[in-house]
């Protein structure tokens, strides 16, 4: 029974979602002795305003960008989807607020149909997300540089409350955000397609063989990447009042939000991630920004510090997931438990086994893990993978 | 052996003529089998006798080209592993199809994730997954951990379980026990058994011939591709079936020593040397001498060439070079001292695929003696002709060549470095029979100029013919070792563990 528990437990590690949010936490002790020192609040309304103000638009594309790195793609084309949403939704408004059911329809929709156009170009055209949405994206940017000189449009009053207001110090854009990460992760969780998203980043060929039509998940996670850049788009339209050809690039959003779901603990390559830890992800670059603002960081000290974050995050990960080969010996030479993990606790071996044995067997093996003890502990230390 | 539940007269599974070539080169010629339900049907054969192949068409992986395969009374064609499944044929292979960052359960119901209301149920997945592991009578994996933490054996169980899920009447596994420790592999066994009074066929392909006898009703004996016995277990003991397995001479095409080949001083020494995959290592090279490795997949053979090449270096022990004591902790350190692995997977880590011919001839050359790039240069289409590749010039990207040319390469490679201790892993794995024969010429001209030699082969007709000495590896150990001129039954016994019986006495 014992030993049934301790192996239950052993079979886990911290979860990268949890580590996230540690550092989060970390990140905000720091950041509130900070900001303290300089006779600010970190923890005032319109301080914690500002920080989920700030994760609303990233949250958005980070959630979307999420979905495609899971299944082994990336999308650079989000920036220009973000412009190109925000200049269709406020050109079709055109500052009247009958009209906001419409522009906003056409903006999701036409982001849908890029997405849907990434997809096809990844899994039927073999083209890698990488070239593929670095194409797409050119090719969205050399229509809005042909067509849009500048500003476009204009946003009704209605629908710039989305942006301007908030249910106490807490924005309204962050809800919609945060409802859209909740869908986001019931979809992962909770549809069979969503599953099959982990499935195909995490091994195209496993997912194959279980009957999985591999294309599928991974264009669907196209699609919603880009409709989720257009609702980051359409929240930036509702803050600047007007549509705009340079939004989304202004905020370099493609690698920011890539960065954050890495930040976040999404394996780049695919496969392993999650929505909350993307949320989190989103959160520790949100703060950072507001701690150095208050402190009046010298902006390009900014990006210095955000490209530690990423490096030492990706580090402390990559650390975390070598998986080694199973040791056979230990140290001195003795032969190591093979449950591995067990540890000192480790009992006598498999239970089922135990079983199968006479009862005389019993009393030997039992020994035999006793005797073995102390070099077991020291097996631990070498011979297991971390 | 056939104690439990009455046979029922109707074979559950029957293929009939079964026939498969690829490029023309026949690997299965007109196969049979019969399963009986709960019956545990072994296959067994020597490296390349084609049961592999005869698993996977049965599995739905490769199309046969002839002969016709019944599943409980209905003639069956698969397509796609799944419609194997599907159909209740499920397959357990080697190397498992399992995503190792998701959740057991998540794994087992992976393209048929039970569904409430049109929503995914992790909850019903992970009951239903209890179910299954309850059923096996294991009580010590939790469905919701990740298949990445668990051992060998609990993820083998995982396969198993998911087998079960699509309720298999056949399940077939592929080398179940090779990568398991003893105390694992009688929890197999307890499995089998529990399958077995299901009423499930079990085919059972394994080396270890202990095995085979212990738990399998019947045996079938398959030989370069064809059929040579079929029948009860009971009417063959173990150096019949030995005798089955292997009962050819040894091909005549290993050529013999250069004349003027001196077995001389001594090379290399390991004393006692371990680390985390192999241990008690004591190992004499002499120059002039080719060693043969001997031993089952897993058995740590490429763990031992990769401690003396610093791959994954000795932590205790010592090695002698020529004499003088040396500690090879990298590979870098294993070239200088005049140290060539050939290693297993050339294309993997043997070549660079997309650089020239000229290119991969010069990458240790250039990576560990950049001053002597220049006059090697000048000697690379010597040595590239000598080896007879055929290329179409040194500027040809390697993946563009044959198998066997491709190990020449990777040998040209080596020889640029002039080395004193060849280690050669599989060094004619998948290459043609004249490329063989020239990787073997090579050997003896090697040994001809005082190098010395040792070499890995899961061949037992190649480490017999080329082999001065054999030493056989078992669970990380040498076990045995045996002279030239010992016959295949007596290298087999000793590595499917007769004779390690006795060294493993100790282990829990």
């Amino acid at each position: 029974m014992n030993a049934v528990s301790a192996r239950r437990r052993s079979g886990r590690r911290l979860d990268s979602t949890v580590i996230v949010y540690l550092a989060l936490i970390g990140v905000i002790v720091i950041g509130a002795i900070l900001v303290a020192t300089v006779g600010r609040s970190f923890f005032s309304a319109g301080n914690i305003r500002d920080i989920l103000t700030g994760m609303s638009v990233l949250g958005f594309v980070a959630i979307g960008q999420t979905l495609v790195i899971l299944c082994g793609s990336l999308d650079l084309s989000v920036p220009y989807v973000i412009s190109l949403s925000s200049l269709l939704a406020a050109d079709i408004m055109k500052g009247n607020p009958a009209n906001i059911a419409a522009a906003v329809a056409v903006a999701l929709g036409v982001a849908a149909l890029i997405g849907l156009a990434n997809g096809l170009i990844v899994t039927k055209l073999k083209v890698h997300g990488f070239i593929a949405t670095l194409g797409m994206g050119l090719i969205i940017k050399g229509y809005l540089d042909t067509n849009y000189k500048g500003t476009s449009g204009s946003v009704p009053w209605e629908f710039q409350l989305i942006g301007a207001t908030g249910i106490g110090p807490v924005p309204v854009s962050t809800v919609i955000m945060l409802a859209v990460a909740l869908l986001a992760a019931l979809f992962l969780n909770r549809t069979r397609v969503g599953n099959h998203i982990y499935a195909v980043g995490g091994n195209e060929q496993v997912a194959r063989l279980s009957g999985i039509r591999t294309a599928n998940p991974v264009i669907l996670a196209h699609v919603l990447c880009s409709v989720a850049a257009a609702m980051a788009g359409l929240l930036l339209a509702s803050r600047l009042g007007v549509g705009s050809p340079t939004v989304g690039t202004q905020g370099g959003y493609d690698l920011l939000s890539i960065a954050a779901v890495v930040l976040g603990g999404t394996l780049l390559a695919g496969g392993r991630g999650s929505i909350w830890g993307t949320i989190g992800g989103v959160a520790i670059f949100a703060v950072l920004d507001n701690v150095m603002s208050v402190l009046q960081v010298n902006p390009f000290m900014k990006d210095v510090v955000r490209g530690i974050v990423i490096v030492a995050a990706v580090a402390v990960y990559t650390g975390r997931q070598v998986e080694r080969r199973r040791a056979r010996f230990g140290p001195g030479g003795s032969a190591t438990e093979r449950e591995g993990d067990a540890g000192p606790d480790a009992q006598a071996p498999a239970p089922a086994s135990a079983s199968t044995q006479p009862d005389s067997a019993q009393p030997e093996s039992t020994q035999q893990s006793a005797a073995q003890h102390n070099s077991a502990q020291l097996d631990t230390n070498v011979g297991d993978r971390s | 052996m056939s104690e439990q539940t009455p046979m029922a007269p109707v074979p559950i599974l029957t293929a009939t003529g079964l026939s498969k070539s690829f490029f023309g080169v026949t690997v299965l010629h007109d196969v049979g089998i019969e399963l009986m339900p709960g019956q545990v049907h072994g296959l067994v054969g020597e490296n390349g006798a084609g049961k592999s192949t005869f698993m996977k068409i049965l599995a739905g992986v490769y199309e046969r080209d002839a002969g016709v395969v019944t599943l409980g009374g209905e003639p069956v064609v698969f397509g796609h592993p799944v419609q194997a499944m599907k159909a209740g044929l499920a397959t357990v292979f080697q190397e498992f199809n399992l995503l190792p960052d998701r959740s057991v359960a998540q794994n087992v119901y992976l393209g048929r994730e039970p569904r409430r209301a049109g929503f995914v149920s992790q909850r019903a997945m992970v009951r239903q997954t209890q179910a299954l592991l309850d059923e096996l009578g294991i009580d010590f994996i939790d469905p919701t951990a990740r298949v990445g933490s668990l051992t060998v054996a609990e993820q083998q169980i995982v396969e198993i379980a998911k087998a079960l899920s699509y309720d298999a009447r056949v399940i077939s596994m592929d080398e179940p026990t090779a990568a398991l420790a003893d105390h694992e592999v009688a929890l197999l066994y307890g499995i089998i058994r529990r399958l077995q009074a299901r009423g499930v066929a079990i085919l059972y392909v394994s080396h270890r011939l202990k095995e085979i006898f212990e738990l399998c009703d019947s045996i079938t004996v398959l030989k370069d591709g064809a059929l040579v016995s079929s029948g009860p277990a009971a009417e063959l003991d173990t150096n019949e079936l030995v005798r089955r397995m292997v009962g050819r001479s040894i091909e005549t095409f290993f050529p013999g020593p250069v004349g003027g080949t001196t077995v001389g001083e001594l090379r290399l020494a390991v004393s006692d040397g371990g680390n985390a995959f192999v241990d008690g290592i004591d190992l004499e090279l002499r120059a002039g001498e080719i060693v043969g490795v001997s031993g089952l997949q897993g058995s740590g053979r490429t763990e031992l060439v990769e401690a003396i090449f610093g791959a994954a270096p000795f932590n205790r022990g010592t090695i002698t070079l020529d004499g003088s004591p040396v500690r090879i902790g990298s590979p870098r350190a294993a070239v200088k001292h005049g140290v060539a692995l050939i290693t297993e997977d050339r294309k993997a880590q043997g070549l660079a695929l997309g650089q020239s011919v000229l290119d991969n001839a010069l990458l240790v050359i250039r990576g560990v003696f950049a001053r002597r790039t220049a006059a090697v240069r000048k000697e690379i289409p010597g040595v590239l002709s000598s080896l007879e590749i055929s290329s179409q010039g040194l500027g040809q990207e390697v993946q563009f060549l044959s198998g066997g040319n491709q190990q020449k390469v990777v040998l040209a490679k080596w020889l640029a470095t002039k080395p004193r201790v060849v280690l050669l892993d599989e060094p004619t794995r998948g290459i043609d029979v004249g490329a063989k024969i020239a990787v073997y010429q090579l050997m003896r001209q090697l040994a001809r100029e005082g190098v010395a030699i040792l070499m890995i082969s899961s061949e037992l007709p190649e480490v017999i013919g080329m082999s001065d000495r054999i030493l056989v590896m078992h669970d990380g150990r040498i076990v045995a070792e045996l002279p030239a001129g010992s016959t295949e039954e007596q290298v087999l016994s000793a590595a499917t563990g007769a004779a390690a019986s006795a060294h493993e006495g100790t282990r829990a």
